[in-house]
């Protein structure tokens, strides 16, 4: 019997600090046991359980993409217990990784259509993942036109900043980074909140086009309405949700929304989905 | 089906002999409340109980239990590799549990045992025990296991069924797991042709016994977000009284909730699973201090939702409920489980009513 | 005591009717015998489910803390002491209150009744002339004298009145002396104890404890935002079943009410493994009478001995 309770053992192998407020930090993690890496085996938009021994485990967005191979990353923000300790941990410390866990994002589906990404804040981490993926030499000409839509407070709040750029020099994607205010008279790109984005530069919703959103709820709140406007149908609209998790296989009985677990029927959900559920995120 | 006799003398030998192969555990009278216990040599169930107050899910599923373990000493080489402890499952044998009970695992197990993901402790933990159960000729006032798809006599998810017949057991052999205990035991006296006439006969009487019953032919046609909704008409009165304590969820056969948590002591880690209740704020509140669920009336909802409604829709299976009346009994402000139950059954989404019965 | 559920109901009809609160808070029949259920009502035709006798254990107060209507409350001596220490601690404002009197005769202990009864109880008759309770059950009916079947905290009352109302259901009731009730009686017994026998009474009090939290739940006192055990950062208490943690639990919450319980007894009615945690709380009121002449709630002025210091204090450890 495989036990779902096991980490697999990581050594920490690089951490950049991300943005200006050092709240966000991002952990390139390499197994210790290379055979575990095939194991864990994941798709973007799943997540993993982050577990240092002794303190206690966090459900975390797997920010590395199934195409980067030799390691994989976790980009995370400093709030409760376990991160704040991860965040005072060093390159080449030991701890361990369950999963992967969770939905991902409907590849299969997405196949042939055009993709908006609609992104705010740290919640940005499965949506690298999914870019990446999507933009693999192997994959680009899965999907039609790719949009990514991402936002935060300021220049210094963005995650992945180098990435950015160079996303934002290719002609496959557009790409449409906004910060909701800065005063540094160099910003290039867009300022304003992501709604107002969305509502400039997102394609129409036709029935060839799907929409992921990930993000603060007030981005989601305020961003949801402008999808109706431009003619997104609620099963277009893909969602990924964070509730507090605990064993992150669907056991341990707190995560739900009715009857569907955010870990393991979840994370991923459509609009058309949760509307069926209690609001219970 | 094999019905055995065993004369109650035989009984307290029998246990004797299985001493050496099982851990045998029952029901002991303390202080004013009787509970499941490992019996010491010698020590025998007390088999006229009425029931238990913490019902004996711990026996498979411990409200505290060791998960991982890992070295936190540097110089160790699986420093901080977390690895199952070494356990041993050895044969247990849950002497006199009751129907209701024993049906109970059978329900928890749909959340343990599932197509993506096993247990290992709780599987391993089952797999290892012996369900002899004890038919129930004297029901509560609260229970209402026969509407709630177990009953006094029920056989679901037991080794073996005894009926008690007054100077001796009947017992119905059930499994082969059964069949090995009895003959460890040394019980092989086959009862007369009549035996089976009279354990139906008792199961009869048993269930006319029952005074309480819950209604759930319509939960499962109720829409969700209906039910979810009426918070006017059930939730928020119902959950005044309400003082979020655990009680229900701690002495529930079926609740199977559990919370992780890391603890050291020396130089090891380890890591722990405890009990946990929807009743709790911190159950789901985000290391941020959002909280999905952040009002009794939320919390009390997830509970009878979850029992009444979303295990329906997810099994497909009936409630996830035995009818074992202990939350019933032991809510100190008297949250009844018939009631709601029959609440949501009855909630016309028209009208925003429902019939009102306590059973 | 249809009296006094009838002058409940006419007092709450009458508070409704003429918009003095927007609710009342009282206990309807419960769905089992001896359990009443706190419930409140918002319109007279609810008031009708209102009732009064032996079985109304839970205290009341414990439903007030930070509600923003105007409430009508029912309450007794005890409950009406937790409400004056929730006014003293800012919980809820006296002039929010229309507190509604009931001179107290003490409730009936279930698990006393349970443990008598031969076989399950069906139902409960309480006779007020005779002062008896008769249970019965499936072959079985029996009747006792009231008086010994009380809750331990209710046979040992001194203040059965309410300290604070705005009407009484009836007149007052006779008080017990301290000298008549000896409330401290057990109390005193394991202070005799030799420090091994108090570490052994304690250990064999709690080993049933299943840490369901319903004896600080069920405490108007517990109203923290986040009790001390659900703390994680930093994380003083271990949550799994360690006996250390255990105790720790059940003293520091037993501190935490020095100088605040009334002896309500609510802990130990809703304990669902019988444990009689009012052997802590007792302890502490003894002091608080004993050191500083101080009984929790008996009026809405002064905050709790523990809550204050003054310089001249005579303990010197602060200073």
């Amino acid at each position: 019997m495989v036990n779902p309770y096991i980490p697999y053992p990581v050594r920490i192998d690089e951490i950049k600090t991300e943005t200006e407020d050092k709240s966000l930090k991002t952990f390139k993690f390499v197994f210790l046991n290379p055979e575990d890496e095939e194991k864990f085996a994941y798709r973007a938009g799943q997540f993993a359980e982050l577990s240092i021994p002794g303190l206690g485990e966090i459900p975390i967005g797997i920010a590395s993409s199934p195409v980067e191979k030799g390691f994989v990353k976790f980009t995370i923000f400093k709030t409760g217990k376990v991160t704040s300790y991860l965040h005072s941990m060093k390159e080449g410390d030991i701890m361990g990784i369950r999963g992967p866990l969770g939905n991902w994002y409907p590849w299969d589906l997405l196949e042939g259509k055009n993709v908006v990404i609609i992104g705010g804040g740290f919640a940005f981490t499965t949506l690298r993942s999914s870019i990446i993926y999507m933009l693999d030499p192997e994959n680009r000409k899965k999907f039609k036109d790719i949009h990514v839509i991402y936002g935060a407070r300021s220049p210094g709040m963005l995650l992945y900043k180098e990435e950015l750029e160079q996303w934002a020099a290719r002609d496959d994607l557009n790409m449409h980074i906004t910060v909701d205010g800065t005063d540094d008279p160099e910003w290039k790109h867009h300022t304003g909140f992501v709604p107002t984005i969305t509502e400039q530069e997102a394609p129409a919703g036709t029935e060839d086009t799907y929409a992921i959103v990930c993000g603060p709820p007030v981005m989601i709140k305020f961003t949801q309405p402008v999808l109706d406007k431009l003619g997104y149908t609620d099963d277009r609209i893909i969602m990924s949700l964070e509730n507090r998790m605990k064993c992150g296989i669907g056991m341990c009985g707190r995560c739900n929304i009715g009857k569907e677990f955010v870990c393991k029927d979840g994370p991923v959900f459509t609009l058309r989905q949760l509307n069926q559920t209690p609001k219970e995120y | 089906m094999k019905v055995i006799k065993i004369d109650k003398n035989e009984w307290a030998s029998g246990l004797e002999k299985l001493r050496s192969a099982y851990e045998l555990i029952g029901p002991v009278k303390e202080k004013f409340y009787h509970a499941f216990q490992s019996l010491e040599s010698g020590q025998q169930p007390d088999m006229d109980y009425i029931n238990t107050r913490v019902s004996p899910k711990y026996v498979i599923y411990p409200q505290s239990e060791l998960i991982l373990e890992c070295s936190l000493n540097e110089n160790d080489e699986d420093y901080k590799i977390y690895k199952e402890p070494e356990k041993e499952y050895t044969p247990k044998a849950i002497l006199g549990i009751r129907p209701c009970d024993a049906d109970s695992f059978s329900l928890v197990r749909r959340n343990f045992d599932t197509e993506e993901y096993k247990d290992p402790y709780w599987l391993r933990a089952y797999a290892s025990t012996t369900f002899v159960g004890l038919a129930c000729d004297q029901p509560c006032p609260t229970c209402f296991c026969s509407s709630a798809g177990s009953g006094p006599y029920s056989d679901n998810n037991l080794d073996i069924l005894l009926a008690d017949n007054g100077d001796h057991y009947l017992a119905r052999v059930l499994t082969e797991k059964g069949k090995k205990l009895a003959s460890a035991a040394g019980w092989s006296q086959e009862a007369g042709d009549e035996a089976d006439q009279q354990i139906e006969q008792k199961k009869q009487e048993a269930e006319s016994a029952i005074q309480s019953s819950v209604k759930t032919d319509k939960l499962a046609s109720q829409s969700l977000l209906d039910l979810y909704d009426a918070t006017n008409a059930i939730w928020e009165k119902e959950a005044f009284s309400c003082i979020n304590c655990g009680t229900c969820t701690f002495v529930c056969p079926t609740c199977w909730c559990f919370d992780v948590q890391d603890e050291v002591a020396g130089k090891k880690g380890y890591r722990i699973r405890n009990w946990d209740s929807c009743m709790y704020p911190l159950f789901t509140m985000h290391a941020s201090g959002h909280n999905p669920r952040g009002t009794k009336v939320d919390r009390l909802r997830q509970r009878f939702m979850h029992k009444l409604k979303y295990y329906v829709d997810k099994y497909e299976n009936g409630i996830q409920c035995t009818g074992c009346g202990r939350c019933v009994q032991l809510c100190p402000v008297n949250i009844d489980i018939r009631r709601i139950c029959n609440m949501l059954n009855s909630y016309d989404p028209e009208s925003c009513t429902c019939e009102v019965t306590a059973s | 005591m249809k009296s006094y559920t009838d002058k409940i109901k006419e007092i709450a009809k009458r508070l409704l009717k003429e918009d003095k609160v927007d609710m009342v808070i009282g206990y309807r029949k419960g769905t089992v015998p001896l359990m009443h259920q706190p419930f409140f009502a918002t319109s007279e035709g609810e008031v009708d489910s209102f009732v009064w006798d032996s079985n109304c254990g839970l205290n009341l107060a414990n439903y007030i803390t930070d509600r923003k209507e105007r409430i009508g409350i029912v309450a007794t001596g005890c409950n009406s002491r937790n409400i004056a220490v929730h006014v003293v601690e800012g919980k809820i404002q006296r002039d929010q209150l229309y507190i509604i009197g009931v001179p107290c005769q003490g409730m009936v202990d279930r698990h006393k009744l349970a443990a008598m009864a031969e076989g399950n109880i069906a139902s409960v008759e309480e006779d007020e002339d005779k002062g008896t309770i008769t249970i019965s059950g499936q072959g079985f009916s029996k009747s006792v004298d009231k008086a010994e079947v009380l809750q331990e905290n209710c046979s040992i009352c001194v203040h059965r009145n309410p300290v604070l109302y705005d009407e009484l259901v009836a007149d007052e009731v006779t008080e017990q002396t301290r000298e008549q009730a000896d409330p401290y009686a057990r109390v005193r017994e394991i202070e005799a104890m030799s420090p091994d026998d108090k570490w052994a009474y304690f250990d064999d009090l709690l080993s049933d404890c299943i840490r369901c939290y319903a004896c600080r739940n069920a405490c108007p006192l517990c109203y923290c935002p986040q009790c001390f055990v659900d703390e994680s950062n930093p994380q003083w208490v271990g949550k799994s079943v360690d006996p250390t943690d255990i105790r720790t639990f059940h003293l520091l919450r037993a501190y935490h009410c020095a100088g605040r319980c009334t002896d309500c007894g609510a802990c130990v009615r809703s304990c669902p493994v019988g444990i009689n945690v009012r052997d802590f709380t007792k302890k502490l009121e003894k002091d608080c009478l004993e050191l500083y002449g101080w009984e929790a709630g008996l009026n809405t002025e002064q905050r709790p001995p523990l809550d204050t210091y003054k310089p001249e204090d005579p303990e010197d450890f602060i200073k």
